[in-house]
């Protein structure tokens, strides 16, 4: 007990009571909790949390009541990508941890800090098939960070500082705590660690001076350079090091879906988005550099489309990441730096020479000014495009969007200019349908004065729609933007194109009246079929002060371009229907 | 290209699952996986044998290390390197042969480590292409079973193993 003779000598006697007092698990993890400043957790109960629960009654922390444990967590993640905090989810044992599953796999692959605890059965019981018993640190080994079973109460301070640690730290993401009832129940006393260190655990966040220096002399020999950024500059609080940094080097940006609003959407070096919708530019700067520099993004399929052989074939690539494991995964990298990106960046622009690319640049601004991002619009039907267009107009890009997955998302990406981090928060590693909508619910907790819009497809909506009870009964003003095209719109788009139209299972016509939906669980609901009524009510949904639902009737067989298919080079854009 | 992966783990539950399912999730291949104690106490050792090139092994390794009960990797390189597996064999055994047996176990340094009325069983220790050959010697008398550690290694002191990052 050496903190016992610290404590004798330390001025705050109330201290050395508090310790000397003991408390269960489940008061010990909600006073942890307190400790690391969260102030809400998102969950719902059951019987391996009761102890959890109990202990939550008295109020200290907040906690969101979802509808589902799906929902719960997608709303923490909302909260954890719209601050840059960990979210915390708490669900019970068995099938409400099981429910969290798609929701860790999602944070994951985002790289989204998230804390979740799960309850499950006592420890005499573990391995017998009780009842409500999973193995959830087995189930959720690949999808997490790290996880715990915790086996011991006095092991739970740690845990939880280790978890946070953990979550945040490095490249963030999700962790997974469990916690038998028995453990919940046991009673210790409290001592929360300021710091842990963790040995397997040593993050490189300082880059090595001589990666900077070679990343001086690649940009000032370089003639067409171009700068990828992804969800790292993003995770990394780098925006303005990367304005900064492109700047000074003139060197242009595209963003990746997880990159977008990491770099102003308005500005005069941005490219748009790379890669199977990206646009002309974005994709034409990938095939002709002769310099890529990588910020915190992965070079993923939907970006390199697989084809390798193809991908930038005249550049130099270099690879900054705070994750060594993703520098040379998928591409052959030229000067690999290891650290944060902002720290990174930071030392970068000292000395930050500039590329000679002034050629280069006018280049792309023909090409912007002659492929830039098109569709067909007229007065009498509604195009998505044109809903996504009015959305950002009527915010002046400064809502928080939240999307599901699918053809609104990539038109969001395109026709939504995020100006600002952390305003576009999208599944874009696992693509989870019925993320968008709950995700938004934890944004506006988190910003109660922001504009949180959730976009979503009539597919996804369906995927998570209960929480509409939530923002009904919390008064929580998301407005959800319906895309209703009566379909499962990008799968239908790749039957269209690639399955020689044989639509299969994509016509989802059978939905319910989304405005009526709303209305049942009291939440305002409209519906527009032209861009006039889309106008009007959009109007009023922002006007209403409470949550709302705008069911957005688009036309039914609209195609998210330009395109290049899976498998094929950047160079094969299909521009348009007409192509 | 043959690697051996010597990797220091935190010795907890759970931590030989956290690694295999790390390489199947990956794609790579193994070889080999054996686990024991190591020289620091909470510490274990796992000895990797995998077939993959530099670039596949670099990612191995990368990937790795992001475990967080994974504590240090090195890449042994086999011709600085002790690599040796336990063999125990249960061979088809009678009073007329035996002897016979015992002749061409001794050569390697082998030892018959149990006898009954019908088989010997015989202990051996070595790389692995010489248990591979023991086996082969043995198997006209009848191998009835057979079970392998796998492999497990140490640098020599005048190795230069790389630590990979």
């Amino acid at each position: 007990m050496t903190s016992q003779t610290e404590m004798k000598n330390s001025p705050m006697k109330e201290k050395s009571a508090e310790m000397d007092r003991e408390y269960t698990g489940s008061e010990i993890l909600l006073r942890c909790l307190v400790a690391e400043g969260v102030d809400r957790v998102f969950g719902y109960p059951g019987g391996a949390v009761l102890p959890i629960y109990d202990s939550l009654y008295d109020g200290h922390v907040k906690h969101l009541l979802a509808r589902h444990e799906q929902g719960a967590i997608h709303a923490a993640d909302g909260y954890a990508r719209a601050t840059g905090k960990p979210g915390v989810v708490i669900a019970t044992s068995g099938p409400g941890a099981t429910n969290l599953v798609t929701g860790i796999a999602t944070a994951m692959m985002d790289s989204i800090p998230l804390v979740c605890i799960t309850g499950n059965v006592a420890q005499n019981l573990l391995g017998t098939d009780a009842f409500q018993e999973a193995d959830i640190t087995g189930i959720t080994m690949p999808i997490t960070k790290h996880n715990y079973l915790v086996r011991d109460v006095n092991e739970l301070p740690r845990i939880i500082k280790e978890a946070f640690t953990i979550a945040a730290g490095g490249r963030p993401g999700p962790v997974l705590i469990d916690i038998p009832k028995d453990v919940s129940n046991a009673k210790a006393s409290f001592y929360y660690p300021e710091t842990v260190h963790i040995r397997g655990f040593q993050p490189t966040t300082e880059p090595h001076p001589l990666q900077i220096k070679k990343l001086h002399q690649a940009i000032a020999g370089a003639k067409k350079p171009v700068i990828i950024a992804g969800g790292g500059v993003i995770s990394s609080g780098a925006t303005e090091e990367l304005v900064r940094f492109a700047e000074g080097s003139m060197i242009p940006v595209t963003t990746t879906l997880m990159g977008i609003g990491g770099f102003s959407g308005v500005h005069s070096l941005f490219l748009g988005m790379p890669g199977m919708h990206g646009t002309y530019a974005a994709n034409h700067c990938l095939l002709g550099c002769d310099l890529l520099i990588g910020v915190g993004n992965r070079f993923d399929d939907r970006v390199t489309m697989g084809r390798i052989d193809k991908f930038a074939p005249n550049a130099k690539i270099v690879h900054i990441d705070i994750d060594p494991a993703e520098i040379g995964k998928n591409v052959d990298t030229y000067i690999p730096i290891v650290g944060d990106i902002k720290n990174v960046l930071t030392a970068a622009n000292e000395g930050l020479p500039s590329a000679d690319s002034s050629a280069w640049l006018q280049q792309i601004e023909q090409w912007k000014e002659k492929y830039p991002l098109q569709y067909k619009q007229d007065d009498d039907t509604l195009k998505p495009q044109w809903v996504i267009s009015h959305l950002h107009e009527t915010t002046h890009g400064e809502a928080i969007v939240t999307t599901d997955v699918g053809q609104h998302q990539m038109w969001v990406a395109q026709y939504y200019r995020f100006v600002h981090p952390r305003s576009l928060l999208s599944s874009g590693g696992l693509g989870t349908m019925g993320f968008g909508f709950p995700a938004a619910v934890g944004a506006q907790l988190a910003y109660p004065d922001r504009t949180v819009i959730a976009v979503t497809g009539d597919g996804g909506f369906q995927m998570t729609a209960q929480e509409l009870a939530v923002i009904a009964l919390e008064k929580i003003p998301v407005k959800v933007a319906v895309i209703n095209n009566r379909n499962l719109g990008m799968v239908r788009q790749w039957q269209e194109l690639f399955h020689g139209q044989r639509y299969s299972e994509v016509d989802i016509g059978g939905s319910p009246d989304f405005v009526k939906l709303a209305e049942a669980y009291g939440v305002k609901g409209w519906r527009a079929h032209n861009p006039e009524e889309a106008k009007q009510v959009w109007q009023e949904a922002l006007r209403h002060p409470g949550p709302a639902v705008v069911d957005f009737w688009v036309t039914p067989h609209e195609n998210v371009y330009p395109m290049v298919a899976a498998g094929t080079s950047l160079e094969e854009m299909i521009m348009g229907d007409e192509d | 290209m043959k690697h051996i992966l010597s990797v220091l783990v935190n010795d907890q539950p759970r931590v030989l699952a956290r690694v295999s399912s790390l390489l199947g999730q990956r794609n790579f291949n193994i070889e080999s996986i054996s686990v024991g104690g190591s020289e620091e106490p909470g510490l274990s050792r796992m000895v990797i044998v995998t077939y993959a090139d530099d670039r596949t092994m670099e990612q191995v390794s990368k990937q790795l290390h992001k475990l967080i009960d994974v504590i240090k990797i090195q890449d042994l390189a086999f011709d600085e390197s002790v690599v040796r597996e336990l063999l125990l064999v249960k061979v088809g055994a009678n009073s007329s042969n035996r002897a016979e047996i015992n002749s061409i176990v001794e050569p390697f340094r082998a030892s018959i480590v149990d006898v009954g009325a019908n088989s010997m069983m015989v202990q051996a220790t070595g790389d692995r292409a010489k248990l591979d050959s023991l086996l082969e010697l043995l198997r006209p008398y009848g191998i009835k079973e057979v079970a392998r550690t796998g492999v497990t290694a140490l640098p020599r002191s005048s190795a230069r193993s790389k630590a990979m990052v």
